[in-house]
C-alpha cells in the first residue's frame, strides 16, 4: 500500500458511487442507512420465506389437529379438519407475504400504510 | 465446517453433535455446559467486546471500530423506526440484543472447527417463542381483550367467521414455527450443503478444483446469509410488534 495507490481509487470509487446514486434518483440522499439488504436481500429473503410460511402453517394445522384427537379421542377427524385449515393458512401467509402486506403476517392491516407504503423503508408507521 | 479434517468424522452431520465438555447434573437435569454453550458465551463476549470496547473513546471522529459500532446500532434503530415507529424505540434493546446474539452466532459459526448455535432447532424456537410470548403479552397489555380481534380481519361476513377464525388463529400460531424454522433451515443446510462439496475435493484428487471453487463460493454465499437471516428474524419481530402495537 503506497501513498498514492488509495486517493485516485477513493476519487475512483467517490465518482463511481455519484453515478450510481444518480441512476437512482427515487432514493434521496438522508436515506443513507448504511448496507441497505433489502437490495441484497429482498429477493432472496421472500423465495427463502415462501416455501417455510407454507411448512410451518401445515405443520401447526396437524399439530393441532393431532392433539385434538388425543384429547378428544376423535382421531383422525380434528386431523383432517386440521390439515386442511393448516394448509388454508399457510396459503394466507403466503398471499399475505407476497402481495405486498410488507413481511407481516399481518392481520388487520391500517389501510392508510397499506396505500402509502407496500415496500419497507418508507414512513415510518404514525401510531393509529 | 469446510475443512474438517479426514481424521474426523465424515458425516456431514457430524458438525451438528452436541458434545458435553463440563458434565453437570442439577436435580435430575442434564445442565452440561455443551459446545454450543460455549459457542454461545464465546458470541455473547465477542459481541460484549466488540461494543464496548468500539465505543470506549466515544470519539466525535469514530474509528474503523466505532464506526461499525455505530453502523449496527444504528441499522437496528431504523429498522425499528421504519418498521414499528416511535413506540418501538423502547423495545431497542431486546431487538438489538437479537439481532447481534443470531448474527454472532451465524458468523461464529462461519470459523472452522467452530459450532453453529443457530443450526439447532431448539435454539432458534427458544428465541422465536420469547418473541412470540412477549409479543402477545405486549398485545394483550395494550388492548385487553380488543386483543382478539386480531383473529376476525375487518369486513369477513359472518357467516365465513367459524371459517376464517381457526384459518387466523393457525396462521397466528404459525409465527414462531415459521420464524424459528427459516433461521434453522437456512443455517443446517447451508453448513450441510457446505460440508458435503468439500467431502468431494480430496475424494476427486485433480478435479477437486471444481468443488473447491464452489466452497468458496458456498463461504461467500452463506456469510450474506448470516447477515440476512438474522436481519430477517429482527425485521419479523418489528413487524410482529407493530402488528401487536398498532391494532385496531
Amino acid at each position: 500500500m503506497t501513498d498514492e495507490k488509495p486517493s485516485p481509487s477513493l476519487e475512483d470509487l467517490d465518482a463511481r458511487l455519484r453515478r450510481a446514486h444518480e441512476r437512482r434518483p427515487d432514493r434521496s440522499a438522508d436515506e443513507d442507512q448504511g448496507p441497505n439488504p433489502n437490495s441484497v436481500g429482498a429477493g432472496l429473503g421472500i423465495a427463502l420465506r415462501i416455501g417455510i410460511e407454507l411448512v410451518a402453517a401445515l405443520a401447526v394445522g396437524v399439530g393441532v389437529g393431532l392433539l385434538l384427537d388425543y384429547w378428544l379421542n376423535t382421531r383422525p377427524w380434528m386431523l383432517v379438519v386440521f390439515f386442511f385449515l393448516g394448509s388454508a393458512a399457510g396459503f394466507l401467509n403466503v398471499y399475505r407475504a407476497v402481495s405486498g402486506y410488507g413481511y407481516a403476517a399481518g392481520y388487520r392491516r391500517d389501510e392508510s400504510r397499506d396505500k402509502k407504503s407496500p415496500q419497507q423503508h418508507e414512513t415510518p408507521p404514525d401510531g393509529d | 465446517m469446510a475443512d474438517a479434517g479426514a481424521g474426523e468424522s465424515h458425516s456431514p452431520l457430524a458438525q451438528f453433535m452436541i458434545k458435553k465438555i463440563i458434565p453437570l447434573e442439577i436435580g435430575g437435569v442434564d445442565v452440561s455446559y455443551t459446545n454450543s454453550a460455549l459457542a454461545m458465551t464465546v458470541a455473547v463476549i465477542a459481541v460484549s467486546v466488540f461494543l464496548i470496547f468500539g465505543m470506549r473513546r466515544g470519539a466525535l471522529v469514530p474509528g474503523r471500530w466505532q464506526v461499525v459500532a455505530e453502523m449496527s446500532y444504528e441499522f437496528v434503530a431504523n429498522m425499528i423506526r421504519d418498521n414499528v415507529g416511535q413506540e418501538g424505540r423502547r423495545y431497542f434493546p431486546f431487538i438489538f440484543t437479537l439481532f447481534m446474539f443470531i448474527f454472532a452466532g451465524n458468523l461464529i459459526g462461519m470459523i472452522p472447527y467452530s459450532f453453529t448455535y443457530t443450526s439447532h432447532l431448539i435454539v432458534t424456537f427458544g428465541l422465536a417463542a420469547v418473541v412470540f410470548i412477549g409479543v402477545t403479552i405486549i398485545g394483550f397489555a395494550k388492548h385487553g381483550f380488543h386483543f382478539f380481534h386480531f383473529f376476525l380481519p375487518h369486513g369477513v361476513p359472518w357467516f365465513l367467521a367459524w371459517l376464517i377464525i381457526p384459518i387466523e388463529i393457525l396462521s397466528y400460531l404459525s409465527r414462531p414455527v415459521s420464524l424459528s424454522l427459516r433461521l434453522f433451515a437456512n443455517m443446517t443446510a447451508g453448513h450441510t450443503m457446505m460440508k458435503v462439496f468439500a467431502g468431494f475435493i480430496f475424494v476427486l484428487g485433480v478435479a477437486g478444483v471444481a468443488p473447491l471453487v464452489m466452497v468458496v463460493a458456498l463461504t461467500g454465499l452463506e456469510i450474506i446469509i448470516a447477515f440476512l437471516q438474522a436481519y430477517v428474524f429482527a425485521i419479523l419481530t418489528c413487524v410482529y410488534l407493530n402488528d401487536a402495537l398498532h391494532m385496531h
